[in-house]
C-alpha cells in the first residue's frame, strides 16, 4: 500500500518531464506559409547542431542553432528546394552539419560496413556450426577395416569360452 | 585450430587500437574545416568603432600569410590568447585581423581599448552571418590566410605559443615571409 502510493507520487512527478521533452522545440518566428514551416522544421530536424553535436538545430537553444534555423527559414521562403539548402551548410560546415551523411564514395564504409561486417559474422557463425556438427561424421569415416572388423567381433562376442574351448 | 583461436583476439586487439588512438588522439569538438584551400567567403563589415578600418574579403589577399581570428569581447578564451597576439604584434611576426563575432559595437571598442589592440583591422560581424560563411561555430577561432585571400587553415580555440610553432608557423615558412 505503502509502496503503491509512492510509486504513484514519483509518477506523477515524472509525467510532466516526460510529457515536456517531447514538445522541446525552439521557434522563434514562423513562416507564414504552414507548408514551408513544416519544410523548414523537417530540415532543421536533420542538421546537426555545431555546438551541442548530438542534437538536431531544431531541438537547440544554442545561440549558433538558433541562427541556422533562421537561415533555413530564410532559405525556404527564397523558394529553394530541401536540397540546396542543405548543401547551403554543407559547404560551410561540411558533411558533419548533416544527421545523416549522405551516401556517396567516402561515407560507403559508414553506410554499408555495418551490413558486411554482419554477413561476416554470419558466415564465420555458419563455418564455426557447421565444422561442430561435422566432427561426429568424422569418427564415422573412420572406418574399420575388415581384420579389425573381425578382431572387434571376436573381442566382444568370443566364440571361445573362458576355457579357450571352442563352442 | 591456431587460427580459429587467434581471430577473436586479434579482432578484439584491432578494434581496442583503434579506439585507443580515438580516445587520446581525436577530439571529436573538432571539426575540421570545409574551407581549407578555399578562397575566403566574400564578405564586407565595418570596423569596431575607432579600430578601423574595415575589413573585406578584398583586404584579406595581402601578398603574404595573414590571420584572420574570430573574437568577441564576451569570449573567455579570446583573453586566454589575447596576450599572445599581442606579442607577435610586437615581434611582427604576422599580420592579424580580427573579426568581431557577435558583439556589441561598444563593448568591443571598449574590451580592445582594455587590452590593447593586436590587429591591423577590424570587422564587426554583428549578426554572425559572415562568421557562418566561414564555418565558424564557437569563438575563439583562428583562420591562417595564404598571400592571394585562400584559407590554409583553421584553428579551434586559443592560439598558443604551441600550436603557433606546429601549425602556423611552418606556413609562414612555406610561404616565406
Amino acid at each position: 500500500m505503502k509502496s503503491g502510493l509512492r510509486s504513484l507520487i514519483l509518477a506523477l512527478l515524472f509525467a510532466p518531464m516526460v510529457l515536456l521533452s517531447t514538445s522541446a522545440v525552439f521557434i522563434e518566428e514562423r513562416l507564414d506559409d504552414p507548408e514551408m514551416e513544416a519544410r523548414a522544421r523537417e530540415i532543421s530536424a536533420g542538421i546537426r547542431c555545431l555546438v551541442c553535436q548530438n542534437q538536431s538545430i531544431l531541438d537547440s537553444n544554442a545561440d549558433l542553432a538558433k541562427d541556422l534555423r533562421q537561415i533555413v527559414r530564410e532559405r525556404v521562403s527564397l523558394g529553394e528546394d530541401d536540397d540546396k539548402v542543405r548543401e547551403f551548410l554543407v559547404i560551410r560546415y561540411g558533411d558533419w552539419v548533416l544527421l545523416d551523411p549522405q551516401f556517396k564514395l567516402s561515407t560507403l564504409f559508414l553506410w554499408l560496413g555495418p551490413a558486411v561486417i554482419f554477413i561476416m559474422g554470419a558466415f564465420a557463425a555458419f563455418m564455426f556450426l557447421r565444422g561442430r556438427n561435422r566432427q561426429p561424421d568424422m569418427e564415422v569415416a573412420n572406418e574399420l577395416t575388415a581384420d579389425e572388423e573381425a578382431e572387434l567381433k571376436d573381442l566382444i562376442n568370443p566364440e571361445t569360452d573362458r576355457f579357450g574351448r571352442n563352442s | 585450430m591456431r587460427l580459429r583461436f587467434s581471430a577473436p583476439v586479434l579482432t578484439f586487439a584491432a578494434i581496442a587500437v583503434v579506439m585507443w588512438y580515438a580516445l587520446f588522439n581525436l577530439n571529436p569538438a573538432e571539426i575540421p574545416s570545409e574551407l581549407v584551400s578555399k578562397p575566403a567567403p566574400e564578405f564586407s563589415l565595418d570596423p569596431v568603432p575607432g579600430y578601423g578600418p574595415g575589413l573585406a574579403q578584398a583586404d584579406l589577399a595581402t601578398g603574404k600569410v595573414t590571420l584572420l581570428n574570430v573574437f568577441a569581447s564576451w569570449c573567455v578564451a579570446c583573453l586566454a590568447e589575447h596576450p599572445f597576439f599581442m606579442e607577435l604584434k610586437k615581434q611582427n611576426l604576422v599580420e592579424i585581423y580580427g573579426l568581431n563575432y557577435k558583439d556589441k559595437p561598444n563593448a568591443a571598442a571598449q574590451w580592445l581599448n582594455r587590452h590593447r589592440n593586436p590587429y591591423e583591422r577590424t570587422g564587426m560581424d554583428l549578426k554572425g552571418r559572415v562568421g557562418i560563411d566561414f564555418g565558424v561555430y564557437g569563438v575563439p577561432e583562428t583562420f591562417v590566410i595564404s598571400a592571394d585571400g585562400k584559407i590554409l587553415d583553421k584553428i579551434i580555440g586559443p592560439v598558443s605559443k604551441d600550436i603557433f610553432d606546429i601549425r602556423i608557423r611552418p606556413l609562414l615558412k612555406e610561404a616565406g615571409s
